[in-house]
């Protein structure tokens, strides 16, 4: 397999804070990768650089042979990167229909193929029931599911997944679970950040642990957890790890 | 699935049933009625123009007297120093206006000019405008232009008696117009983006759309329509100076329609010139010549605005979204 996505070197500073420091690795194409690591890792800065909302500083972020590094954000969506907000942004006078054809018709002139294909992604996350709800109206669970769609609708190629799983109940993640992992399966790369172990771990090929802006550790699940510099920088999470 | 498009249609039905009740004005409304009925076109059509970038794109406009001015010295000055006609001088006032729009819009947003920031920057480019017109002596300076009166009545130069009901057509027309671009705007796919930024900028580019593409093209459109009613307005008065077309008083005079309807819906701004103007007749009418009980405030020339604005807060104060957006609102729940 190729890489989809090959971040290199890439450093981001903050008024003299390293946020993110020399992190360099790659996604394969198809492949699920979770970014883990205490609160201030940096797992969101890194997100904001390759979707490209923060210039980074040094480095390069190359995506499917092109290097994106410096573009803007709606060009790198459109390129093929998908991402969902940590603090959901959906648009929120806008019903839950208009919020995913607004990202299909970004790839398509003509606003009814749009429409049918914001539906179809709509019914996929399950959101069918309230396609003709205002955004700003829905219950965050739906709101998780409805950032899902809009990233989906741009037919990405990698989806960057800033905690879609957190503030939701077991009952809801279960179902969500089961669709990333389908998405996966039509050979879309997922690189997630999330605070539920139990689901990382079940989700990831792969595990980036990331400390002080440094990519502590990689490798499988059960690699990374029996890894005692992890374990180290989670001191007090252990059964956190250890839950998984 | 062909919800949007069917939305635009039923809306230019709703356009196009008003605009032949409309017509029949001029039938029962003669002398200064008619006058007052011509305002509310002007009022409603620069509304819907400031509406565009106020109310859909979200970039409030405290400077929009900038685009209704190079609509208006623009037609004034081709009539008056070139006797070309008005209908031209309306379509060169709109491109540059556009341009104008394009140019200032992009420069805002380029230095991340955001809510009260980016609405006195426009001030700021409507009094700058104000300022440099005034020490044109090409464009008469502080004196304005007046529109030289013809002795027969033309289409083609947009004039007439002072008696005919041409004026109040060509109003309706021009209001019409914008409104039906409105309504293609807001079912199209560009005027989704542009509503998405005004939703949330960094959520609209994550979902591919380009947040300052679309809020320039919002503000040079908005421009363009606003500058139409600019170059009507001289026509319908036959003068304009610098004070008239780039002063605070109409920029406000631009905004108060949307506001009052309701920005960011169709007929918000159409509903707040149908409110604004037919009121600010009323307040001066009670002042001119109150009833016996209030004999008192006879003449006293102010308090016809006070009352104005007090009315106006209470609009507002009671419907925040404005008359329409605020009905509109009860009315989907």
């Amino acid at each position: 397999m190729s890489d989809l996505l090959a971040v290199t070197g890439v450093t981001k500073t903050f008024s003299g804070l390293r946020a993110v420091d020399d992190v360099s690795f790659t996604v394969e194409a198809g492949e699920i990768v979770g970014l883990i690591g205490p609160n201030g890792a940096g797992k969101t800065t890194l997100f904001n650089v390759i979707g490209g909302r923060l210039p980074c500083d040094t480095g390069s972020v190359v995506f499917d042979d092109d290097d994106i590094t410096g573009w803007p954000p709606h060009r790198i969506a459109r390129r093929g990167i998908g991402r969902t907000f940590q603090l959901m942004r959906p648009f929120g006078s806008m019903t839950v229909l208009d919020n995913v054809t607004v990202p299909a018709a970004t790839g398509v002139t003509s606003i009814v193929e749009a429409r049918e294909q914001a539906r179809s992604v709509v019914d996929r996350v399950g959101l069918s029931d309230q396609v003709d709800d205002l955004a700003e109206a829905l219950p965050t669970a739906a709101r998780k599911r409805l950032e899902l769609a809009r990233a989906l609708a741009l037919h990405p190629r990698l989806l960057l997944l800033d905690e879609v799983l957190s503030g939701l109940t077991p009952a809801e993640r279960e179902p969500l679970l089961t669709l990333l992992l389908d998405i996966r399966g039509e050979g879309v790369s997922l690189l997630l950040v999330e605070h539920v172990m139990a689901a990382v771990m079940r989700l990831s090929d792969r595990i980036l642990v990331l400390h002080h802006g440094q990519l502590l550790a990689s490798g499988t699940p059960s690699e990374v957890t029996s890894d005692p510099q992890v374990i180290e920088a989670y001191l007090g999470e252990e059964d956190l790890l250890a839950g998984s | 699935m062909r919800a949007r498009l069917a939305e635009a249609q039923s809306q230019l039905l709703v356009l196009a049933a008003m605009a032949a009740i409309l017509a029949t004005v001029p039938l029962w409304l003669h002398g200064s009625g008619r006058t007052v009925a011509i305002r509310v076109l002007i009022s409603a059509g620069v509304g819907v123009g400031w509406n565009v970038m106020g109310g859909f794109a979200g970039q409030f406009s405290f400077g929009h007297a900038a685009y209704f001015g190079i609509g208006a010295y623009t037609g004034a000055y081709l009539l008056v120093s070139h006797g070309i006609s008005p209908w031209i001088g309306m379509v060169v006032g709109a491109v540059l206006a556009a341009g104008f729009g394009a140019l200032t819009g992009w420069l805002s947003f380029r230095y991340r000019l955001r809510g009260a920031y980016f609405a006195l920057a426009t001030f700021a480019f409507a009094e700058m405008l104000r300022l440099v017109v005034q020490a044109q002596g090409w464009l008469n300076a502080t004196q304005g232009l007046q529109v030289p009166v013809r002795p027969e009545s033309s289409w083609w130069m947009m004039q007439f008696s002072t008696t005919s009901p041409n004026y109040y057509f060509i109003g309706l027309a021009l209001v019409v117009v914008l409104v039906a671009i409105t309504i293609l705007l807001v079912t199209s796919r560009r005027g989704m983006f542009i509503v998405a930024v005004r939703e949330d900028e960094e959520g609209a580019a994550a979902a591919g759309v380009d947040g300052t593409a679309n809020k320039v093209a919002a503000v040079a459109l908005s421009g363009a329509m606003t500058a139409v009613m600019g170059t009507f307005f001289v026509q319908v008065f036959f003068f304009i100076d610098p004070e008239l077309a780039f002063g605070p008083a109409e920029s406000v005079a631009i905004l108060l329609p949307a506001v009052i309807g309701g920005t960011g819906t169709i007929w918000g701004p159409v509903v707040g010139a149908l409110i604004l103007i037919p009121l600010g007749e009323w307040t001066a009418g009670i002042v001119r010549d109150p009833p016996a009980f209030l004999d008192a405030v006879a003449g006293r020339s102010g308090l016809d605005l006070v009352l104005f604005a007090i009315l106006l807060i209470l609009i507002l104060l009671f419907l925040p979204k404005g008359v329409y957006g605020s009905l509109a609102h009860r009315w989907r729940r």
